[in-house]
């Protein structure tokens, strides 16, 4: 994968200001709903279980599978010139949700679905780092 | 359910003059939705003082009144502006029949178009899912193509679905488009032409995306009752189904039995049919895995069968279940899956030409966004039921 500074850099949201900062301090939460439990991502203001708005940021593990991915060629605008070939996909964390992302440090055509990656945080910016993943043994 | 079926008909249908993106300098998805609309209003043979009701989707939330204005239309009595992008069209059909039953009008114009890249089809750079933006843009989720072939990819993974299969669709909605005169891709493709085109986001390749074209597509629809008076053999609406699973592809809690299922399931319900019963399929095909997956959830084959089902000819004229008969948003043209709706009406009538399907009485339309998600399903007859 080429330079990590050619990559756009995210604008968080409010919704998402959370989840940023924790990629830059190198942690991956996610909302947790303090009365039922449960996990989920992308970021929203309810719990979509129970409805209650009382949730934590919790920190995740950083693992999971991947559930699929696409080999994209095509550079959708010139910053994703230097990029191509690149692996998007959709990781199934263990606690559950699933996050988009890309997977990297491994050639794209030996990723596989069900593959065990692990989260590494990229810094694209002052302020800003990308969870990316990486296979890793099971 | 409280069946609509029957009582209610497609009486008018225009198209503009599609093209390649760039074939007509200048339009704007404006000019090409009044190209449409005044096509289907003449087609209808109603005067235009008796169109009280405009379903349109366009670049501002007002945009129906707009277009009434154009149109020089009477007041009102229903106008709406869709959202949904490329379930719009298909969903216009729903909203008017629901606008008619419920009394507020008598006679709905819908129209729906796209220009160029603003449909996000292969090569477009637009960036989709705007709540999620931040969390999808910098991975490389850019266009549409990239979130179809995760759902693709998995697909494949679960089922044996191979890129040939992809194909199979890409040469049949071509070979649709090459005989129809108001088509932007006519020319024949094979499947050698399929697997040596470039790969855009893999599995897709550059044939499993539709292209940026100009079009629009605008029918009326009325009662059944005022439509025997009428000049054009009616297009009755039997079944009408609409689902929504999720919004965004990779959030998908299945990606691989989509919204397609239980708005199909609905539709079939209130129209006393079946799989069996339908004659030809105009399903929304932004991908060529869109079109193999809704064959799958609209019971024509089962689950994970798609594949398999859409190889040697069977979705061809001539096969089992001819499939895009004007040429899809793969060949003929994009404006969010309205030409599906059009070439339908087109068909039913007996009106299709050289790409006719012989005795065709009952097709099925699918239209769809959110990648899969979204999905509204019309079933339509040349008789009320
Ligand atoms: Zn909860």
């Amino acid at each position: 994968m080429a330079q990590a500074s050619s990559r756009p850099v995210p604008v968080p949201s409010p919704r998402t200001q959370p989840f940023w900062d924790g990629c830059a301090r190198d942690e991956l939460l996610l909302q947790r709903c303090k009365s039922c439990h449960i996990y989920w991502h992308p970021p929203s203001p309810l719990c979509p279980n129970c409805l209650s708005n009382d949730y934590e940021w919790t920190p995740a593990s950083g693992r999971g599978t991947v559930y699929t991915f696409s080999v994209v060629h095509h550079a959708f605008g010139h910053a994703w010139e230097p990029l191509v070939p690149y692996v998007l996909a959709v990781i199934e964390l263990a606690e559950g949700p699933r996050m988009l992302s890309n997977v990297v440090d491994v050639p794209p055509d030996a990723v596989r679905i069900g593959m065990d990656v692990a989260v590494i945080f990229q810094p694209v910016s002052e302020t800003i780092s990308l969870p990316l993943f990486r296979p890793v043994a099971s | 359910m409280n069946s609509i079926k029957g009582q209610y008909a497609i009486v008018g249908v225009g198209e503009s003059d599609v093209g390649k993106r760039g074939s007509r300098p200048g339009v704007t998805v404006m000019d090409l939705d009044l190209e449409a609309g005044v096509r289907a209003i003449r087609d209808s043979g109603l005067r235009k003082e008796d169109i009280d009701g405009v379903i349109a989707r366009g670049p501002q939330s007002n945009y129906s009144a707009v277009l009434a204005g154009c149109l020089g239309l009477p007041p009102r009595h229903y106008i709406c502006d869709v959202g949904l992008s490329g379930s719009a069209s298909a969903t216009m059909i729903l909203n008017a029949v629901a606008a008619l039953h419920a009394g507020f009008c008598t006679s709905v114009l819908c129209m729906n178009g796209s220009v160029g890249g603003d449909e996000g089809g292969g090569g477009g750079e637009g960036v989709r899912g705007g709540w999620v933006h931040d969390l999808s843009q910098p991975f490389g989720q850019l266009g549409a193509p990239t979130g179809y072939s995760l759902l693709a990819r998995r697909h494949m993974h679960e089922y044996g679905t191979t890129s040939e299969q992809f194909g199979a669709i890409a040469v049949a909605c071509r070979k649709h488009a090459s005989l129809n005169s108001n088509a932007s891709y006519r020319t024949p493709i094979t499947l050698e032409d399929h697997q040596n085109s470039r790969m855009i986001a893999d599995p897709f390749r550059l044939l499993d995306c539709c292209p940026s074209t100009v079009a629009a597509g605008a029918v009326i629809i009325t009662s059944a009752e005022r439509a025997r008076d009428l000049p054009n053999k009616p297009v009755y609406l039997l079944g009408l189904g609409h689902c929504n699973t999720h919004s965004d592809g990779q959030y998908a809690p299945n990606m691989t039995t989509v919204a397609m299922r239980d708005a199909s399931q609905r539709a079939y319900e209130m129209a006393g049919l079946g799989p069996k019963d339908v004659d030809f399929a105009n399903l929304y095909d932004c991908f060529t895995y869109a079109a193999l997956v809704t064959l799958e959830d609209y019971g024509f084959c089962k689950k994970g069968e798609g594949g398999a089902f859409v190889e040697n000819g069977r979705i061809e004229l001539g096969g089992e279940l001819p499939l895009n008969t004007g040429g899809g948003l793969l060949s003929q043209g994009h404006a969010s899956g309205f030409l599906h709706i059009t070439e339908s009406a087109t068909q039913l009538r007996g009106a299709a030409g050289e790409r006719q399907v012989a005795d065709a009485k009952i097709g099925i339309v699918s239209g769809q966004c959110g990648t899969l998600g979204i999905n509204a399903c019309l079933l339509l007859g040349n008789e009320p039921g």
